[in-house]
């Protein structure tokens, strides 16, 4: 039997080596992201139509979500979902966190319609946009893409992007990937523990 | 247009792998082939033209735009592992490209290292490990299990590490496995595997697959919501999709079976027919 364990005992060395690459070790309630991701990179436009980059935001635990504001269910539900979250944290704690809301739709997404739309989720949404080459290029570095479905007759067309949720440290490095059907309990605990990094 | 022509052709993430792997395969081919036309041993057109297929096809899911839509589409990742798994390795062994490829070598010093390399120990225990009928048709369909398992499909879709050593595996693995089956040499002259043995081989490869295939497109939960988290090419019913992967993993690999099978067969009718010795 000898000749069938040495490959097997090999490959799952090289992959148990793989798996445990990527420094300390957090237990988190999503998807460890550490060491798998480059840290937050991007070239945007904020909800005044002024052109930003992710040093704008870097100091404090930020989370990341694509979506639309047309959107009719993911969206709504996950923003709604993180703003429960943060809800829970300690009153003086809550405004150490911001969530960026990145709109893969800019043709409908304005900056003041942006504005209108975080607004309604708490002063920590932050809303974004940019062409489709800077959204494009934040999309792939985080390996998410997004498309645009068919128009109907009133012109409304669906699109589709990325479900979850990026979370970065207070430096910008990119840690946990929270989906979007995570409990909210989870999620807070999450968020601490991405504030004690 | 030429625009749109270069966005598809190319990579969407650029790989040293697979410019390394296919540009030297290309150019070996090439210089092969010349230098047998030189001594009149030319090599069969057909053969040709399945070993370019082959390739050509192998080296369009890896590094064109159609790996985009592999990496965020499932029934088109599932595509990209039929070429890579099934298509494109059988076409490269029906082509039995080795004697072209060994003649496309430059004379020297590197054919000699190359040959001496090969004819090593390591290698030559590896291989012949590697191609045990047993733990070969266990690694064939185990690495279509492995990746589909949904734990390790989530973390190879998002870990570009991962989603290489996936696609690279499913590729190599494939050429070993169906030159196991498709080597053209005698199995009592060459010391190759019995055409039976290579039958039932086909046999045991195939069962567990379709059965993967047939649970995919019948599943009525969403297995691999990893599509869900990273986005999809363009807004499609997840379970639309999942139907179409789980088809893509069931029947064409099914059918390809068949068909090397009869090859198979064929190859056995027409030894058995002539002398051992001929």
């Amino acid at each position: 039997m000898q000749p069938l364990w040495k490959p097997a005992a090999l490959v799952f060395t090289v992959l148990g080596l793989l798996s445990a690459c990527g420094g300390e070790k957090v237990q988190w309630e999503g998807t460890d992201l550490s060491g798998v991701m480059p840290d937050l990179e991007f070239e945007l436009i904020n909800e005044d139509g002024d052109a930003v980059t992710e040093s704008d935001y870097i100091g404090q635990p930020t989370l990341l979500f694509f979506g639309f504001t047309n959107c009719p269910d993911i969206c709504p539900g996950t923003l709604a979902s993180l703003s429960r979250a943060i809800d829970r944290l300690q009153a003086d704690q809550q405004d150490d966190y911001q969530v960026l809301f990145v709109s893969v739709d800019p043709q409908r997404d304005t900056p003041d319609r942006l504005r209108e739309y975080t607004s309604a989720f708490g002063p920590q949404f932050i809303g974004l946009t940019g062409t489709q080459r800077q959204l494009e290029t934040l999309n792939k570095r985080m390996r998410a893409t997004y498309g645009y479905g068919e128009p109907d007759e009133n012109g409304f067309y669906n699109v589709s992007h990325s479900s979850a949720v990026y979370g970065f440290d207070a430096e910008g490095k990119t840690r946990v990937l929270i989906k979007s059907e995570l409990p909210t309990d989870r999620i807070s605990a999450d968020l601490m523990r991405l504030a004690q990094l | 247009m030429i625009t749109d022509v270069l966005n598809f052709v190319l990579p969407y993430e650029f790989s040293w792998l697979a410019v390394v792997f296919f540009g030297t395969a290309a150019v070996l081919y090439v210089r092969g082939c010349q230098a047998l036309k030189e001594t009149g041993q030319g090599e069969h057109p057909g053969r040709q033209l399945l070993f370019w297929l082959g390739l050509l096809l192998a080296y369009t899911v890896l590094h064109t735009r159609f790996d985009y839509y592999a990496q965020f589409m499932f029934f088109i990742h599932r595509g990209q592992h039929l070429v890579l798994h099934h298509l494109a390795p059988i076409l490269l062994c029906l082509a039995n490209p080795w004697r072209v490829l060994a003649a496309g070598v430059p004379e020297g010093r590197s054919r000699l290292l190359l040959g001496n390399l090969l004819q090593s120990a390591p290698v030559r225990w590896t291989y012949a490990i590697v191609q045990y009928p047993l733990f070969a048709g266990v690694l064939f369909f185990g690495l279509i299990f492995f990746w589909l398992e949904p734990g390790i499909h989530f973390r190879a879709m998002l870990d570009q590490q991962y989603y290489l050593v996936m696609n690279w595996s499913m590729w190599l693995e494939g050429l070993l496995f169906w030159w196991l089956i498709l080597d053209p040499r005698h199995p009592e002259q060459s010391r190759t595997l019995g055409f039976g043995k290579r039958i039932l081989l086909i046999w045991f490869v195939t069962i567990p697959q379709l059965w993967l295939g047939a649970y995919i497109a019948t599943s009525r939960e969403p297995l691999f919501d990893v599509y869900d988290v990273c986005g999809r090419a363009w807004p499609i019913d997840p379970m639309n999709d999942q139907l179409l992967g789980g088809i893509l993993t069931w029947i064409p690999p099914g059918m390809m079976a068949v068909l090397t099978m009869l090859i198979v067969l064929r190859r056995l009718l027409h030894a058995s027919n002539r002398p051992a010795t001929a």
